[in-house]
This record gives structure tokens, C-alpha cells and sequence, in this order.
């Protein structure tokens, strides 16, 4: 508020305090969540607050993370990315088949196989947003056309057969674990992570993600092109989904024509809980993270707890249906605040 | 007064952040029509809601018809009587007339089959009530604004109210439109339904209103008899000073080179070309009905829809528009008449909304340096004297003119030689309003070539150099300044209409 303008009405809440408030409620719930959820395994699940326990977590929400990551940057914008977890499939059998190449010394076999993933992914991440913004149909419908064409493609290049074989010091790499706390996997989804929360923070290209979100129309005429960014973003969550294939091959060491079955489900869960919103323009990419988190937390938890396989995705079902209604609420709150 | 129909004693009520009404104490009586002013954020919406039984008051209370009024939702608020025709119409634009008018109490026969005849024929009586002879199977997404308001009114009888808000419903009509909703009004009023009546044109409501209240910044200003009251009197109430001439039309500026011309511009091959320009430094003004092609043509010019044909050219020279972003290249701005579908991100900040034209001001390499966006959103906020807690304030919590403020703001913030208004002032009040005048005055001293597209005639009369006028697709005159003349300019918009 500048001096000329004439005050607002008394403000009961100062906009320093409406700051800290919207924090509270957009970005701290979440991480709250998480944090009573471990507190409430550690007290309950024998094994759960253990460092063996932790490393184990970690190295299990590596994939996932990564890949909402992307999804988080497609949400964003209102669409939604249903072919990640087939184009994982993909882009694991396009790196492997390139990284048993005997040709090819390891490391010149494992550099190409990141390109070739991150490529792979990139394309069909861009096939993706260049359709149903040429178009304008739906991306959940252009993503389950190509989540069935990935899967198909990665059949293809396998020849249906699981690939096998990969150089040793890939798979070294893959156990390794930093310091004795922290897998080498996990570290890259954090890097990722941390790549993403920079791009939309501080970047331009951020900034139109979020506006582009919000209101494509008033951007266009703002004079901006915003199939730009809608297409961006689906290249990006290809290009997650390569990278998260590299994460997978360094995890499980081999390339599967039937990896990544309803792994985008995952990960729009992780974004969702994490407080993007559906309709786009709203979230955050470290919400995202904990998100993800959140669900690898109660799956571990239960499964200490000896709650069964069968029972154990009614309880998540639950804690997601349960997350999108807090997010109505918390918006409700949100609005009054701001 | 002795039959009130519905009074408030001291009712308050407060969002974070704002105090939205405070101890308003009011009594209206029976059959009686009530005009309520107030600016933009004076308080009228959050009124409305709590009758409408959308906000609950924090303090006071409520009575009608003799009884504690508290309604919990809007669907109480219609069972005790109250009905409230919103300034956005709420019909359900894919079902008929006669739907829309009963939904909520579709008559039936065995097996809850809908009695088609028994409900087109009551909406027949409905319609004939308010004097719209339309079939009622006619879909409502067929309907004019006027027509689809006339619905909304039919759908409030219906239900037998007994007490009728209108919000703002001239605020789209064109003079006989808004002459036939009078008469409706003043038909209600004569079966003994009370009305509530809230309005921005403060030259209509004397011919309907028997008394007025003024609220300003949440509180009541007074309640007075209209007979004795004139304009400068309501205007003085409801910004607590004096406005002297509210267009303070500037005859120093003088238009000089041509900014921008069209030629033979036509959106499709049934519509006909068009052809006009606008100079530095002039206020040119668009009239016509609405949905006379004003806004379309102002779309098709700004690339915002596809054009068909048509050379347009910038300070002499032909310029090729395909898309928004090449008008916004070019140096043309466009302020659209649906600001909150189209001109801004609702719930992206103060400062936000207004780099988004040119992030690369704010901006090095792709990474944006927000102290800068700071200092210049906080610059244009203090220049257009926006009302908002912060720049960093969602913009959707912002009043209909600090909206329309930061609109401005965002082309002030791109640099723009053309702007193009598409009705500015809509929804916008008085005092807001003055102040968007005197920001187009400074625009046109810089030598901005200004566009302005207008319903409100005394607006446009008041602030342009020349006035084209719009009917049915077509530039059917331009009137200069010297010899503008309401009643020409309004025969120009409805000359195609009327011929046979």
C-alpha cells in the first residue's frame, strides 16, 4: 500500500501475519502431516524408526519423486500426464538396450543411455502437449493414447523381454549410498526436485507456468503464446519420466517393457497431496516432495504395522480422497486471507 | 413507516483483512422500492450476501417479516421469501426458459415424469408477467442478456418472493431494454412486492426508487427520500466530496498523426468490412448496442480472434496481426470487457498480474529479480492509486474498479501507444471511475491513440473527440465532437435494426 492511496478499512490481520498465516495453511500442513504420520509409525510400527528403515524409505521414493516432479509442472497448467509410467517403460528398455551395447565402453554406454532416456521421455513428453494444444483436446485423453503407445513401443524395442546385463559400475552406483545416509538415487530426485522449485520460483518461465495456470486466456491476450508452456510442461514431465527410468535401471538394474504399471497414478497422487491444485495455477514442487513422502510413509508404516497388502490401498485411497478435500478447504481458508 | 418489512439493527461484518460492513442499521418498509449506492468495496455485495444467506453477520441482527431472519443458505433465504437476481445471471444455459423458471420445483406426474405442458404452460404465465414474449422452450444460451435477466426476474415471481434484489441489472442493457425493466419494477411494485435496488447509474434510480441508502467503506451514510435529492447530492453522499464535472472533457489536447487505421477489416464473409483509425493523442469512441460487433471487431483488430481480411496499419505502416502477442508487439493494448475472464489472473497477485505483460523489464536472463517487480508494481499501484492491502493481495479480493485499476496498470507497466477499452467503466464506481477519466486524459496528452468502446452514451459524449457508431457489424456513422447529440447517435445504432 502506497501512501496516496487511501487506507483500507481497519485490517484486523496485518499483511505480515495473512503471510505467515497462508504459509501455515498452503505450505506447513502438509509437512505437518508427514511429520505426524512418522511420529505416529515410530510410536506404533516395531522396525519403523530405524536408520535401516529410513534408507529403505528413501531409496523407494526415489522414482516416484522424480517423476511428480514433472507431473507438478503439468498440473500446473491445469493439464494432466497420464503416460508417464509407460513411457518409463520405454525409455528403461531404450537405456538398457543401449547400455549393453559391447561396442561402447561403459562410460560412453551409460552417458548415451541418459541421453537417450531423457530424449525418449522429452519426445513423447512433447507429442503430448503439441497434440492437445494443436488440437485442443484434453491432455487425459492424449496421455492415455499415448500411455498406450509407449507401452506398445517399449514391447517393440524389448521384443517383450526384460533386458538384463547392465555395466557394473552403473549398478555400483545405483547401491551406493552416500556418507552411509544417503542413497546416490535419492540424491537425484532431490536434484530434481530442487531443479524444478528453482525453475518456478525464480525463473520467467516459472512465473508463465503458474500464470498460464490461472488463466490461459488473459495470458494470451497479455500477448503471450500460452501452448508454449502447456507444451513445455508435457516435455518436462518426459523428460522426468527418462530421468526417473535412469533411477529405475539404477534401482532394479534392468530394462522392463512392463515397468512403470500405474506409476503416473503415484505421482499425480504425490503432487495432489503435496497441494497442487487440479485446476492448475496453485501448488508448490516441495509439496510435491513431501507428498510423495507422505505415501511411501503409510505404505511402509502399514506394512510394519501388519496391515495387509489387501488393506493397505483402501487405507491410501483414503489419505489421497482425504487430501483433495483439505485442498478445497484450504482454499476456502486461503481466500478469506488474501 | 409502520409495516417494515425487513430491518437490520447494527449488523456487522468482517474478513481478515477487511472490515466489509459495520453496525449498519436499516429499515425498509413494505411495498416500497429502496435504492442502495455505494462505491466499489462500499459494502453493497456483502449486504446482499447476507440476505441472500450466502455470509452469516458476525454482529447485529436481522429481522423479516416480522420474524429473526437467519438464513443458512441461499436455499432459506428463498423459502422465507427473499429472492436475489444477481449482477452475474445464474440460469443453467442449456436448459429451456420453462426448466430454468421451476427447476427447483419441476411439476410432476406418476413416477416423476416432468409435466411438460403443465410447465411450459405456467412459464407462459410467468413470462407474460414480465412481458417477454419468448417460447419457453426456447434454451436460455439463445437469450440476450436483457432477456436472460427478465428470466431471472420471472424465476423470482415464481416463487411468490416478497422481497426482490436486483443487483445491478441495467449495468448491460440499452436504454429501451432498461426503459421495459422499469416498467416490469414499477409492475411489481404495484402487487406489493418489495424491492431492493442497486445500481451504479445514478440517473435511473429517480425514476424508480422511493428511497435510498448510501453506504461508504462499510458504513451506512444515510438513508433519505429521494424526492428533493439530485445527482451532485447522491454523488456527494457516496464519496463524501463534491464532483464538479465528471468527465472534465480536456480541450487542450489536440489529436495529431493517425496512430492507427483499419481498413476493410471483416471477421468472416457474412459480416461486412469495416474501416476506421484513431490519432495520437485522440479519445476515439465506439458506440452501439451491445452485440452491435463492437467488441468483435475489437478482437479481430487485436488478433484475438481470426480475421478474415483487412490491412491495419501502425503510424502509417502495414503491420501483420495474427495473434495477440503480434498486436502486443506492435504497441497495441486491449482491456477487455470480461476482466475477470480475460484480463486478469484472478488468483495471482497485485504485482503479478501487472508485469506479466513484459516480464523481461523485470527480469535478466530468465530469472526474474523480484525486488524490481516489486518497486515497479508498487510505482503503478501508487500512480492509479489502487486499493489493495499489498501488492502482494490476490487480485481477486480487489473491488470492481481496483480491478479494472490493475488492468490498466499491466498495459501502463508494457508501454502502449494504442489502447483499446472495451467498456472500462462497467461494474466500476464513481469515484474509480473519475479517476479511470483522468488517467485516459494523461494517456491522450502523451499522445496515446485511445480507443474506448462504450454503452454508457453520457460517458462516451462526455470524454471523446469523435465517436463511430456500430450497427449490426457495420460503421453506420462517425460523429465529431462539435455535433454529438444523443438522440443521433442513438438513431445511428439502431438504424440497422429497425429496417425492414
Amino acid at each position: 500500500m502506497t501512501e496516496t492511496s487511501e487506507p483500507l478499512v481497519s485490517a484486523p490481520v496485518s499483511p505480515g501475519r495473512a503471510k505467515f498465516l497462508r504459509f501455515l495453511i498452503r505450505d506447513a500442513g502438509v509437512l505437518l502431516a508427514l511429520v505426524l504420520i512418522t511420529l505416529f509409525f515410530s510410536a506404533t510400527a516395531p522396525y519403523f524408526a530405524t536408520p535401516d528403515n529410513a534408507l529403505k524409505i528413501f531409496v523407494q521414493i526415489a522414482i516416484n519423486t522424480v517423476l511428480a516432479a514433472g507431473m507438478t509442472f503439468v498440473i500446473l497448467t491445469g493439464g494432466i500426464d497420464l503416460s508417464v509410467g509407460s513411457v518409463l517403460a520405454l525409455c528403461t528398455v531404450v537405456g538398457a538396450t543401449i547400455m549393453i551395447n559391447e561396442d561402447l565402453s561403459p562410460a560412453a554406454a551409460i552417458t548415451l543411455s541418459l541421453l537417450a532416456c531423457m530424449a525418449t521421455g522429452a519426445v513423447c513428453g512433447f507429442l503430448n502437449g503439441w497434440i492437445s494444444t494443436r488440437w485442443k483436446i484434453p491432455s487425459f485423453i492424449v496421455t492415455l493414447g499415448m500411455l498406450n503407445m509407449a507401452a506398445g513401443a517399449a514391447r517393440v524395442v524389448s521384443d517383450n523381454s526384460t533386458i538384463t546385463g547392465l555395466p557394473q559400475s552403473f549398478v555400483d552406483f545405483g547401491n551406493l549410498i552416500i556418507g552411509g545416509f544417503l542413497p546416490s538415487i535419492f540424491l537425484v530426485a532431490v536434484l530434481v526436485i530442487a531443479a524444478g522449485w528453482f525453475v518456478l520460483r525464480f525463473t520467467v518461465f516459472g512465473r508463465m507456468i503458474f500464470a498460464v495456470g490461472t488463466n490461459d486466456e488473459a495470458v494470451r491476450l497479455s500477448g503471450h503464446n500460452p501452448d508454449f508452456y502447456k507444451v513445455a510442461a508435457f516435455t518436462i514431465s518426459g523428460l522426468t519420466a527418462g530421468i526417473a527410468a535412469m533411477v529405475y535401471l539404477l534401482r532394479l538394474n534392468i530394462g522392463s517393457p512392463i515397468a512403470g504399471v500405474g506409476y503416473e497414478l503415484n505421482a499425480i497422487a504425490a503432487v495432489i497431496i503435496g497441494g497442487t491444485s487440479l485446476s492448475g495455477g496453485k501448488g508448490s514442487i516441495i509439496g510435491t516432495l513431501v507428498g510423495a513422502c507422505i505415501l511411501q510413509v503409510l505404505s511402509t508404516g502399514l506394512q510394519l504395522l501388519g496391515v495387509g497388502d489387501n488393506f493397505k490401498p483402501i487405507v491410501i485411497g483414503l489419505v489421497i480422497v482425504l487430501a483433495v478435500i483439505l485442498d478445497a478447504y484450504r482454499e476456502r481458508l486461503l481466500r478469506r486471507i488474501r | 413507516m409502520n409495516d417494515v418489512i425487513l430491518s437490520l439493527e447494527g449488523v456487522g461484518k468482517v474478513f481478515p483483512g477487511v472490515v466489509a460492513l459495520s453496525d449498519v442499521s436499516l429499515s425498509i418498509a413494505r411495498g416500497e422500492t429502496h435504492i442502495v449506492l455505494g462505491e466499489n468495496g462500499a459494502g453493497k455485495s456483502t449486504l446482499i450476501k447476507l440476505l441472500a444467506g450466502i455470509y452469516e453477520p458476525d454482529t447485529g441482527t436481522i429481522a423479516f417479516n416480522g420474524a429473526a431472519y437467519q438464513p443458512k443458505s441461499p436455499h432459506d433465504a428463498q423459502q422465507s421469501g427473499i429472492r436475489i437476481v444477481h449482477q452475474e445471471l445464474n440460469l443453467l444455459p442449456y436448459l429451456s426458459i420453462a426448466e430454468n423458471l421451476m427447476l427447483e420445483n419441476l411439476p410432476r406426474r406418476a413416477f416423476g415424469i416432468v409435466d411438460r405442458k403443465a410447465l411450459n404452460s405456467r412459464a407462459v404465465t410467468l413470462l407474460k408477467e414480465v412481458g417477454l414474449d419468448v417460447d419457453p422452450r426456447t434454451r436460455v444460451e439463445a437469450l440476450g442478456v436483457a432477456q436472460m435477466q427478465l428470466v431471472e426476474i420471472a424465476k423470482a415471481l415464481s416463487y411468490d418472493s416478497k422481497l426482490l434484489v436486483l443487483d445491478e441489472p441495467t449495468a448491460t442493457l440499452t436504454p429501451p431494454e432498461i426503459e421495459r425493466l422499469f416498467s416490469i419494477i414499477k409492475r411489481l411494485k404495484a402487487r406489493g412486492v418489495t424491492i431492493i435496488y442497486i445500481s451504479h447509474r445514478l440517473h435511473e434510480v429517480f425514476d424508480i426508487g422511493e428511497r435510498v441508502t448510501v453506504l461508504r467503506n462499510g458504513r451506512l451514510v444515510a438513508t433519505r427520500d429521494l424526492h428533493g435529492l439530485t445527482v451532485p447530492d447522491l454523488v456527494r453522499m457516496m464519496i463524501g466530496r463534491d464532483i464538479a464535472d465528471e468527465y472534465s472533457f480536456d480541450d487542450t489536447i489536440v489529436p495529431g498523426k493517425v496512430a492507427l487505421s483499419v481498413a476493410n477489416l471483416k471477421r468472416n464473409a457474412a459480416t461486412p468490412a469495416i474501416s476506421f483509425d484513431v490519432r495520437h493523442g485522440e479519445i476515439l469512441g465506439v458506440a452501439g448496442l451491445v452485440g452491435s460487433g463492437r467488441t468483435e471487431a475489437m478482437r479481430v483488430l487485436f488478433g484475438a480472434d481470426p480475421k478474415l481480411d483487412g490491412v491495419i496499419e501502425i503510424d502509417g505502416k502495414p503491420v501483420a496481426i495474427a495473434a495477440p502477442k503480434d498486436a502486443v508487439r506492435h504497441g497495441l493494448s486491449l482491456l477487455t470487457e470480461d476482466r475477470k475472464g480475460q484480463g486478469l489472473l484472478l488468483d495471482l497477485a497485485v504485482d503479478k498480474n501487472i508485469t506479466i505483460t513484459d516480464l523481461s523489464k523485470v527480469s535478466r536472463n530468465g530469472l526474474l529479480n523480484r525486488r524490481a517487480e516489486a518497486a515497479a508494481a508498487n510505482d503503478l499501484v501508487g500512480q492509479l492509486r489502487v486499493k489493495a492491502s499489498s501488492i502482494e493481495q490476490a487480485v481477486r479480493n480487489l473491488s470492481g474498479g481496483n480491478q479494472q485499476k490493475v488492468v490498466l496498470a499491466k498495459w501502463l507497466f508494457r508501454g502502449t501507444s494504442t489502447l483499446i477499452l472495451d467498456e472500462p467503466t462497467r461494474g466500476v464506481d464513481i469515484g474509480a471511475r473519475r479517476e479511470i477519466y483522468q488517467l485516459l486524459w494523461m494517456l491522450a496528452a502523451q499522445q496515446k491513440g485511445i480507443i474506448m468502446v462504450s454503452s454508457d452514451l453520457p460517458e462516451l459524449m462526455g470524454m471523446c473527440h469523435r465517436i463511430i457508431v456500430f450497427s449490426k457489424n457495420r460503421i453506420v456513422g462517425e460523429v465529431p465532437r462539435a455535433e454529438f447529440d444523443q438522440e443521433r447517435i442513438l438513431s445511428l445504432a439502431y438504424q440497422e435494426y429497425v429496417r425492414p
